[in-house]
């Protein structure tokens, strides 16, 4: 039996004792009167009983589970030899990875006498621990469903009760945006603390030369690495401007275009299409970057003598740009459709033309409503990874040559966390003070940008 | 505005706060002079047989009051009408007796409410159990987008009013003949609320009101989205209701209030002007504002 | 008379500039046809791209050769026995027939050569045959089997390249024998099972799809199952119960905000938690869901909100004044009214973590995998990150079946908006 077991027996458990509930209720109806002298529907007090009767079970197994690993760990681990726990922190995780290996799967031939008789141990302390959980459970439960059993009458005001915890779990789930937003400053905060530590903040944040490898042996060439972020930060722009070059003014006409010009028809046709760029995902982007766009750049750069790199930031730009170009025109689009048409009105009735009417009457009254809009779309630019990743350089050039190679924050942050890593050396680390650098330029550009439409939307209202 | 309820505050405060009266009199809106007349109210608020009581109920909206030091008594099986120009409150005051109004966050409710025994704005009361003695009636028809049937069943089953389905069956026809709709729908129970006529709907919803068997049944202008046809049989349904249920009727119409009602309180600016049997508030009012309402000189 | 001269001359002053703003219009009107057909033209070279990359991964070349079971060879005297089965060399009666068709190949890299035209998987195919049919034993009979993906592109290609012959990889000698099998046709081209009905491999042309295909799945069914009842519950405190307070606004600042982080920035966040701090293994759709849940947590709360807004404030008097709880209120009403719409905006939140692949990259879920994975708790990659991953291999081949894996994702990615379109018209109710 294991801990999904336990959890499988214990919540059908739970939905049994809802009939119990519901089984005392009507027999407590029938003393006083029938159903109707009851305080609530009978469903309500199957729905009390559960609540009781669960939620103090359901919150001893997630304890339980949380920290039945650590405790029963521990204890192995004392009991190892003492020549395995003088070894460093990480060759004893290892080690203790191999005693459980062995607990799960028998002993293999490289099993030590030691790890096997620690493996046995864990056997039992794992089963032992089981055992416990069953017996805490199960006392508990019987426990508090004989007091409610007791306790419950038709007096008992269970519908006001479940609506109660209802109102609680509803809190609960929309504070988990709260969560999830410290989760997020906490993660990146704290292993971008550790990383400050062996890394000045100045030479991040100002350094101009960004090579995080780190030497494996001390006597390896270059092996003290630089944490010089500038290049990242520059690529990065250089890309995202490149992107913002394209998507701004194909987005913006092609909301224009569709808002004030098109037919219904046109409309209706042209602008699902154009949010089909919006839904491919990016790794597809990516491939079409990397496999078709960034080499027609270099052939058509090398027919006119241009020596194009076939990672260049043109690449990824472009197709970063048309990836935004539907982001940019829904935002624009809706801003535009905001603009009162007695604005329009005033400019037809004097004989604007159309293009004059937009130019000079709705642009400027949409303006900051656009801007907003472009800045979500810079900073989507910005946090943007797999077009990078797939179609941009790894190597740090400081250069604002689109046709050359430049990395961003992104690739950065994906090449220096995938694959196995140890959490500790400042070049995992550094990942991290990367993520809490576009988590805040990307938080500031959002902010300001729901901000400003926002209070465009209320001069409008 | 603020001037204005003085006149009708307690007697102590009415001395002090005549002078803020006397400042504001410059105003020439013809509603705003006329507030100022507004004393105690005239006519017969009270009831010998009461079932629900209201004394000194003041509502606020935030800081904007609403409703002023309103007492009014509904007795048993009576119709009370409620009139006044839009805006005058009635609505408002009429949401309190059942605390619809709970449900808008600012607003707050002084005075006493009592549905017999029973203190409708005590903190422990629980809002279920008053609504299913004091039904609601709305202005616009407003069925759930479910049958016929399970319109008039909702409420008898959350109240858990039956324990049996032929039970249930049974309150159905009962609510649907007594709201005179069954001959109109027994053949189609189980085709949507929201394919019925507006006059239909509103009788679903009367039906489906009185399928809790509330005591008293609330109408906030239970009319006033309907044609005249239709108005006429509501009409007609409210008179032969008042046989067993006490209601309260805000309507525009004083030819409406005139036809159903025992009693008709007109509320004017937030306080209860008048209170008299509905013969005598037509024929004879007691206070100039009312006879300037009912003679059409505003609303 | 005075009036009449000037009223004359602002209409000619106008007349005179009329053209030249008449030109700026049609300019203006041309620069918005140009940005739409600039973006319906990238979307058509994209699919055009991908799809005639892609296209030819779904059918597969096969090889007919005339095996001999031979025992002696195989090393295998029981067929009926599994362990002699899993040792037997079913290689060599490859190597066998194909030196028989063709025995001019003699040296050691032409043998090699030779035989690096069946794929290193058919032996498998040829041990299910003769575990089926043990009386095959000693038997000569005509099996079709995986050629190898050279083999394959230079069959699909060769007559492609306009008069050119198209080589790939493979040597003249190569191509020779490939010549020589397609005019006794013995070279065919299948549809190609393997693609959807395997996991990853280092050989393209035993490459598929199933085992990303299900880790997805398993993701998507774990941020499902999380993310729906979350949003929704988190939707109905904000439109019903939450009072009007700095707690609630700050609740709603962080959800707006959240839409709009770095979807990496979710992958750093499990990473930290759930990998670093729970101890969660790496490469497991559970975390992959938890994490994507997260991500689109924000999209369904505000998509649901929209929908819980739209449901008309009556039908909560109706019931309300019925004497219905909120909570009887908000479960019998305002969320059955409300579901169209908020099964619309999921769907579109399920679209978009479906495509989703950095923060996938973060947390492991880019490991070679060749298992495919049954439950939530057994590493697994997804269509995307596979994508990814194919992406990176030089092969012609694996261009072709990352192209096709891409075919795949965004036929499901465009059929799971359809059904939301589909939905909103359907079910959608205007008040």
């Amino acid at each position: 039996m294991d801990f999904s077991q336990i959890f499988m027996v214990m919540a059908a458990t739970i939905a049994m004792t809802f009939f119990l509930g519901r089984f005392r209720a009507l027999k407590l109806g029938q003393t006083v009167g029938g159903r109707k002298s009851l305080n609530s529907l009978p469903t309500y007090y199957g729905s009390l009983m559960a609540m009781w009767c669960g939620i103090p079970c359901l919150i001893l197994f997630a304890l339980w589970m949380m920290f039945d690993d650590v405790i029963i760990s521990q204890a192995i681990m004392q009991e190892l030899p003492q020549a395995v726990l003088e070894l460093p922190a990480s060759e004893r995780g290892l080690i203790f990875n191999m005693v459980s290996n062995i607990a799960e799967n028998g002993a293999t031939a490289g099993s030590e006498p030691y790890m096997i008789s620690a493996a046995d141990r864990l056997q039992s302390l794992r089963e032992t621990s089981q055992l416990t959980l069953i017996a805490c459970l199960a006392s508990m439960f019987l426990l508090i469903l004989a007091t409610v059993w007791a306790r419950m009458s038709a007096q008992t005001r269970a519908r006001t009760h479940v609506e109660g915890g209802f109102k609680w779990v509803l809190l609960i789930c929309a504070s988990i945006a709260i969560f999830t937003t410290a989760g997020i400053v906490f993660s990146v905060l704290f292993e971008s603390i550790r990383f400050f530590q062996s890394v000045p903040i100045t030479e991040f944040l100002f350094g101009l030369e960004w090579s995080p490898q780190m030497a494996i042996r001390s006597d390896q060439v270059g092996g003290s690495g630089a944490f010089g972020a500038v290049p990242l930060f520059a690529g990065t722009l250089l890309i995202s401007l490149i992107a913002m070059v394209i998507a701004v003014p194909a987005g913006l006409m092609a909301a224009i275009y569709l808002s004030e010009y098109a037919r219904p028809a046109v409309r209706s046709t042209v602008k699902p299409l154009l949010e089909v760029l919006a839904g491919i995902p990016t790794v597809v982007y990516g491939f079409f970057a990397a496999l078709t766009v960034a080499p027609f750049i270099r052939d058509t750069g090398g027919l006119i003598g241009l020596s194009v790199s076939s990672e260049s930031a043109l690449a990824a730009g472009l197709v970063m740009g048309i990836m935004i170009i539907p982001f940019v025109s829904s935002l624009s689009d809706d801003v535009i459709n905001a603009v009162p048409q007695s604005l329009r009105d005033g400019a037809y009735g004097l004989g604007a033309t159309r293009s004059e009417t937009i130019k000079q009457v709705v642009i400027p009254a949409a303006l900051p409503g656009i801007v907003g809009g472009i800045l979500l779309a810079v900073s989507r630019a910005i946090g943007e990874t797999m077009i990078v990743v797939m179609a941009a350089g790894l190597a740090a050039n400081l250069t604002a040559n689109p046709l050359e190679s430049v990395t961003t924050v992104t690739v950065q942050i994906v090449t220096l966390l995938v694959g196995d890593q140890e959490f500790n050396s400042p070049k995992t680390l550094s990942a991290f003070a990367l993520g809490l650098m576009l988590f805040t330029i990307t938080l500031v550009l959002n902010y300001i940008a729901l901000l400003v439409v926002k209070k465009y939307r209320e001069q409008y209202e | 505005m603020q001037a204005v309820n003085t006149p009708i505050q307690k007697n102590e405060k009415l001395n002090a706060n005549t002078n803020g009266t006397d400042q504001k009199k410059t105003s020439t809106d013809e509603m705003n002079n006329s507030a100022a007349k507004v004393g105690k109210t005239v006519g017969k608020p009270f009831a010998t047989n009461p079932k629900m009581t209201m004394r000194n109920v003041d509502v606020f909206y935030g800081d904007k009051q609403a409703i002023h030091d309103v007492s009014l008594d509904i007795g048993k099986n009576e119709v009370v009408a409620m009139i006044g120009p839009s805006g005058c409150g009635k609505s408002t005051f009429l949401r309190c007796l059942n605390r619809m109004n709970d449900t808008i966050e600012i607003c707050q409710v002084k005075g006493e409410i009592k549905l017999e025994e029973m203190d409708v704005y005590h903190p422990k009361q629980d809002v279920v159990p008053l609504r299913a003695r004091v039904g609601i009636v709305f202005q616009k028809p407003n069925p759930f987008p479910k049958s016929i049937y399970d319109n008039v069943a909702y409420g008898p089953r959350i109240h858990g009013l039956v324990e049996r389905k032929t039970d249930l069956d049974e309150i159905v026809e009962k609510s649907l003949r007594r709201a005179s709709l069954w001959e109109e729908v027994k053949d189609r129970l189980h085709a949507p609320g929201t394919g019925l006529s507006g006059g239909q709907q509103q009788r679903l919803c009367i039906a489906r009101t009185i399928a809790v068997s509330p005591e008293v049944i609330l109408m906030d202008e239970p009319c006033s989205a309907l044609d005249p046809i239709a108005t006429a049989k509501i009409e007609e349904l409210i008179t032969e209701l008042s046989e067993k249920f006490t209601i309260a009727i805000v309507t525009h119409s004083m030819q409406q209030a005139a036809r159903v009602s025992h009693r008709t309180a007109y509320f004017h600016m937030g306080k209860l002007v008048e209170v008299n049997d509905t013969k005598r508030v037509f024929t004879n009012p007691e206070h100039e504002l009312t006879e300037a309402y009912i003679t059409g000189r505003f609303g | 008379m005075t009036n009449s001269n000037q009223a004359l001359s602002t209409a000619e002053k106008v007349n005179q500039s009329l053209q030249k703003r008449y030109r700026a219009e049609k300019r203006f009107k041309a620069y918005g046809i140009g940005a739409i057909a600039f973006g319906l033209l990238c979307l058509v070279v994209l699919f055009t791209d991908i799809i005639s990359k892609g296209h030819s991964a779904f059918f597969q070349t096969y090889v007919k050769l005339e095996i001999t079971f031979d025992p002696v060879e195989m090393g295998l005297d029981d067929p009926s026995d599994t362990k002699q089965l899993a040792m037997a060399d079913f290689d060599s009666i490859i190597r066998n027939a194909l030196k028989e068709q063709f025995p001019e190949a003699s040296g050691r890299r032409d043998r090699r050569a030779l035989y690096a035209i069946v794929s290193n998987g058919a032996s498998f195919t040829l041990r299910e045959q003769l575990k089926d049919d043990p009386a095959l034993l000693n038997q000569t009979v005509s099996v079709w089997m995986l050629a190898d993906d050279d083999i394959d592109t230079y069959v699909k290609n060769r007559e492609d390249a306009d008069g050119e012959t198209f080589a790939g990889r493979i040597s003249e000698k190569q191509m020779g024998w490939v010549n020589t099998l397609i005019e006794n046709n013995q070279i065919e081209s299948r549809f190609n099972t393997t693609f959807f009905s395997s996991g990853d491999s280092r050989e393209p042309e035993q490459a598929g799809i199933l085992g990303a295909l299900m880790g997805s799945l398993l993701t998507l069914f774990v941020t499902i199952l999380l993310s729906f009842p979350i949003g929704v519950a988190a939707a109905v405190y904000l439109e019903e119960y939450a009072p009007q307070n700095k707690f609630t606004d700050f609740i709603e600042v962080n959800i707006n905000n959240l839409a709009a982080v770095p979807s990496i920035i979710f992958g750093l966040l499990g990473l930290a938690i759930f990998i670093g701090f729970f101890e969660m293994q790496r490469s497991l759709p559970l975390v992959g869901g938890l994490v994507l849940t997260l991500m689109t947590l924000p999209t369904i709360i505000i998509s649901s909100r929209a929908a819980i807004k739209a449901v008309p404030p009556s039908v909560r008097d109706a019931a309300l004044g019925l004497g219905a709880s909120k909570m009887q209120m908000v479960l019998h009403h305002v969320i059955p009214l409300a579901m169209p719409g908020m099964l619309t905006g999921a769907i579109i939140g399920f679209a978009q973590a479906l495509g989703e692949t950095a923060p996938l990259l973060m947390i492991g879920m880019v490991a070679f995998v060749v298992d495919i994975p049954g439950a939530i708790t057994d590493p697994s990659t997804a269509l995307p990150v596979q994508i990814f991953l194919w992406s990176d291999s030089p092969e012609r081949a694996f261009v072709e079946r990352t192209s096709a894996a891409i075919m795949v994702l965004l036929a499901v990615l465009i059929s799971m908006n359809t059904l939301a379109i589909w939905l909103r018209r359907r079910l959608e109710r205007r008040w």
